[in-house]
């Protein structure tokens, strides 16, 4: 869509986008059934959409209703298509944008393992501390702290983490919600 | 006890209530369970197709001219990805159509199995909708659920897809209860307050153009005959794209002829010029609007849809109302008559005096030849030889397409079917095929292309035992026209592989079929071959030999605006090259 080349004798017409752009979240409830994850991310990819993080589960099992929130980028435009095109999708009830709506609480969790010995070890635990990060599994040579919080307060943790034997990271993606006491 | 009976029972069942009267279809060993019932029953006629994209197609060509849903049936494997083609171009042009398809028995799915596709998993993104049906007790429901989907909101295709154990398993059936779907609600009626402030824009616009689309057909013939109604009231212009031809009488004065990249030279010019669009049930198109940083820059943009999506995808405008056509019409109209806005006439006559001297450009004239057919003119001849019958015409891709759309003139909705979104060559055989099955006595033609009509010959055999006296009319260049056109204008007239070395000998193709070929070479043969055609109630492969090299004019080019056509090879060109750059030649 927003190529950023005029391709010359092409029988399409490709124009720039002079639009910036921006991150959403988006918060999108559907109808938990089979293949339903599998609509929504091969929309996203089927149309050329960004997906930074996306995670999914059940959030109501009498009602059989799932959150899927997912955090993309684009230009205005392009975010906005994408809430509408997700809307479209049949088993889709309905689609927040949490950004576009106002303030919000984004949380994320991480596993994240470090080796070592030594000064580096010690290093490694003082900053778990500060971060309020947990030792969730730990032996003589290696560490898993478990931490959660704002993404980029984890995107920090790493990257202290790594000139201290960071060897693997696993994180969740992100769940959010509105703040306030609306229902979104 | 409620009375069970097997899934394809079911299927049936489901289909009989759903008032299907036809179904396109072609078995294999995972819906033999179907079929078999299909032979005990005699409320639905099975058409069998020689190939499941044909089935597609036939299915779309039922829908589009009746306004029905459109039902196929394949079987699993090569016969579902057979009709993915099918699928993809009901998806684009939102026509409403039931696949059934059959599917190894559950036990064996993601076993490799023999004629196992993941058909769900391939079809999603080319349906509105698609289903495994995985329990007995879903599936009666799951077809009138189908139905309700593909038919309403923006229509589409729908696949349903059944094991074949699903299909001898026993159940009770459900009848198709009204009930509100818990996540799908397609929104019909439009905002009242939108509405009215889109009746305040359309009254005080100097320079208006109605840009209309195929939603008008999708939303039915009630539509039509308020858009006409709507036109009548304000006198304002009106233009169209290729899915919404039809929709307003071509033959009424407002009507500007189609719009796009090979539209007329008026209709393209309004859309630039325009201060106030009103856009009913189109989607902005890249074949309509040309380059979008110059398209219409100058004007207020009303968008009604019924697509939310469809609002700012290409183009941002100025008021969107999601709604039915019909509905929003309806109401505009009222709001109209209420408030009886006052139009600057004066404006307007001036408008429609810059449209003369646009229309006097005649840009659809072209060189007449006493020695070859002109392919304009074997359509203008059609036109007047076929105008006073009940006429449907299908057609397949190409130039042959555009000059079908360019000279053919449709003065109702559901008269004109061909492949807009997806472009698929081979589309108006067995769509024509479809229509002819919808309407036995009407005359139905298939304006097609020889290159085109090789993709789904094959569907000749279906029309002869199905007794559907379709007349393929192809406008026979030996090329593949559009593709040399484009070789023409864009790679130094390099032709490759745009020529058909091995044409067949139609007329021979036709008889071989069992039906009737007719073959024309010069322009003092064609109206009596024409006439004979119309006059044979057989299928009719029609050989219209036309002027090879003829280019589908006008046209604006790639990266250009509407108001840089390109006008091409007609008469009248001299005049129009010397205003400095408004015309590219
Ligand atoms: C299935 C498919 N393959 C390829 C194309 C690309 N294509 C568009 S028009 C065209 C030529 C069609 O030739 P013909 O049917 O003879 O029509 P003409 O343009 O000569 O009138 C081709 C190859 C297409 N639209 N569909
Ligand atoms: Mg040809």
């Amino acid at each position: 869509m927003n190529s950023p080349q005029q391709t010359v004798g092409s029988a399409y017409f490709i124009t720039e986008s002079s639009q910036k752009e921006e991150t959403h979240t988006l918060s999108v409830l559907v109808d938990n059934e089979p293949g339903v994850l599998a609509r929504v991310i091969g929309l996203i990819s089927g149309r050329g959409y960004n997906i930074d993080s996306l995670t999914v589960s059940e959030i109501s099992h009498q009602k059989h209703i799932s959150r899927i929130t997912i955090v993309t980028f684009g230009t205005p435009q392009v975010i906005e298509q994408i809430t509408h095109q997700l809307e479209r999708l049949i088993p889709v009830h309905r689609v927040y944008d949490l950004t576009a709506g106002g303030p919000h609480i984004e949380r994320e969790l991480a596993l994240v393992k470090v080796l070592g010995k030594g000064e580096a070890r010690l290093e490694a635990l003082r900053l778990a501390e500060a971060f309020k990060a947990q030792v969730a599994d730990a032996s003589t040579g290696h560490f898993v702290f478990q931490i959660t919080g704002r993404p980029n307060k984890i995107d920090q943790f790493i990257s202290l983490m790594k000139p201290l034997g960071l060897v693997n990271v696993a994180r969740t993606g992100i769940a959010a919600v509105s703040r306030g006491a609306e229902q979104i | 006890m409620v009375r069970e009976i097997t899934g394809a029972e079911m299927v049936i069942k489901a289909l009989i209530e759903q008032n299907v009267k036809h179904l396109f279809g072609y078995p294999g060993g995972a819906v033999l369970p179907i079929y078999d019932e299909i032979y005990k029953q005699n409320h639905i006629q099975h058409i069998l197709v020689r190939h499941e994209q044909g089935a597609l197609h036939a299915a779309e060509g039922y829908a589009r001219s009746t306004g029905k849903v459109g039902v196929a049936l394949v079987t699993s494997g090569p016969g579902a990805t057979n009709a993915v083609t099918g699928l993809t171009d009901a998806m684009l042009d939102s026509i409403p159509v039931i696949c059934i398809t059959g599917q190894v028995p559950t036990g064996l799915i993601g076993m490799d199995a023999f004629q196992e596709a993941d058909v769900v998993g391939i079809t999603r993104p080319c349906t509105k909708h698609n289903y495994l049906v995985k329990d007995i007790d879903d599936l009666a429901r799951t077809i009138h659920e189908a139905f309700y989907i593909a038919s309403t909101g923006r229509p589409g295709p729908v696949v349903i897809d059944i094991p074949k154990n699903i299909q001898f398993a026993s159940g009770p059936y459900q009848t198709n209860k009204k009930i509100a779907h818990p996540t799908y609600r397609p929104q019909v009626k439009g905002d009242q307050n939108d509405i009215r402030k889109a009746v305040d824009i359309i009254a005080s616009a100097k320079k208006p153009v109605f840009y209309t689309g195929g939603g008008i057909i999708n939303s039915g013939p009630a539509a039509s005959k308020l858009l006409r109604e709507l036109v009548k009231l304000t006198d304002y212009p009106v233009t169209s794209t290729l899915m919404g031809l039809g929709a307003f009488p071509a033959s009424d004065r407002h009507w500007l002829g189609m719009l796009g990249m090979h539209g007329t030279y008026e209709a393209n010019l309004a859309m630039h010029d325009c201060d106030v669009m009103i856009n009913i049930g189109a989607r902005f198109d890249d074949r309509i609007t040309g380059r979008l940083d110059a398209f219409s820059p100058n004007s207020t943009k009303i968008h009604i849809d019924i697509d939310k999506s469809s609002i700012n995808k290409t183009v941002q405008v100025d008021l969107p109302i999601i709604g039915d056509a019909a509905h929003v019409l309806e109401d505009m109209l009222r709001i109209w008559k209420d408030k009886k806005p006052k139009i600057d006439t004066k404006a307007l006559a001036a408008w429609w005096q810059q449209i003369d001297t646009w229309r006097n450009k005649k840009c659809l004239s072209y060189k007449q030849s006493r020695e070859h057919i002109m392919p304009q003119y074997a359509i203008e001849r059609l036109y007047e030889l076929t105008k006073d019958r009940d006429t449907y015409i299908t057609t397949e891709v190409g130039q042959h397409q555009m000059w079908a759309a360019q000279y053919y003139h449709f003065d109702e909705p559901n008269r004109f079917m061909t492949s807009g979104g997806l472009g698929t060559m081979g589309y108006g055989l067995p769509a024509a095929v479809g229509v002819q099955i919808a309407h036995p006595d009407s005359l139905v033609i298939d304006i097609g292309g020889d290159g085109s009509v090789q993709m789904t010959m094959q569907e000749m055999a279906t029309a002869v035992q199905h007794g559907a006296p379709i007349k393929i009319f192809i406008l026979n260049n030996s090329y593949l026209g559009m593709v040399r056109q484009w070789q023409e204008l864009l790679h130094e007239e390099r032709y490759s592989h745009s020529y058909s070395e091995a044409m067949p000998d139609f007329v021979k193709l036709a008889e071989a079929y069992g039906g009737v070929g007719f073959k024309v070479e010069k322009p003092d043969e064609l109206d009596d071959a024409i006439r004979e055609m119309i006059s044979v109630d057989k299928p009719v492969i029609f050989d219209c030999r036309v002027q090879k090299l003829a280019n589908c004019f006008p046209m604006i080019p790639s990266g250009e605006a509407h108001n840089n056509m390109l006008l091409g090879d007609s008469e009248n060109i001299g005049s129009a090259i010397g205003e400095k750059g408004k015309v590219l030649v």
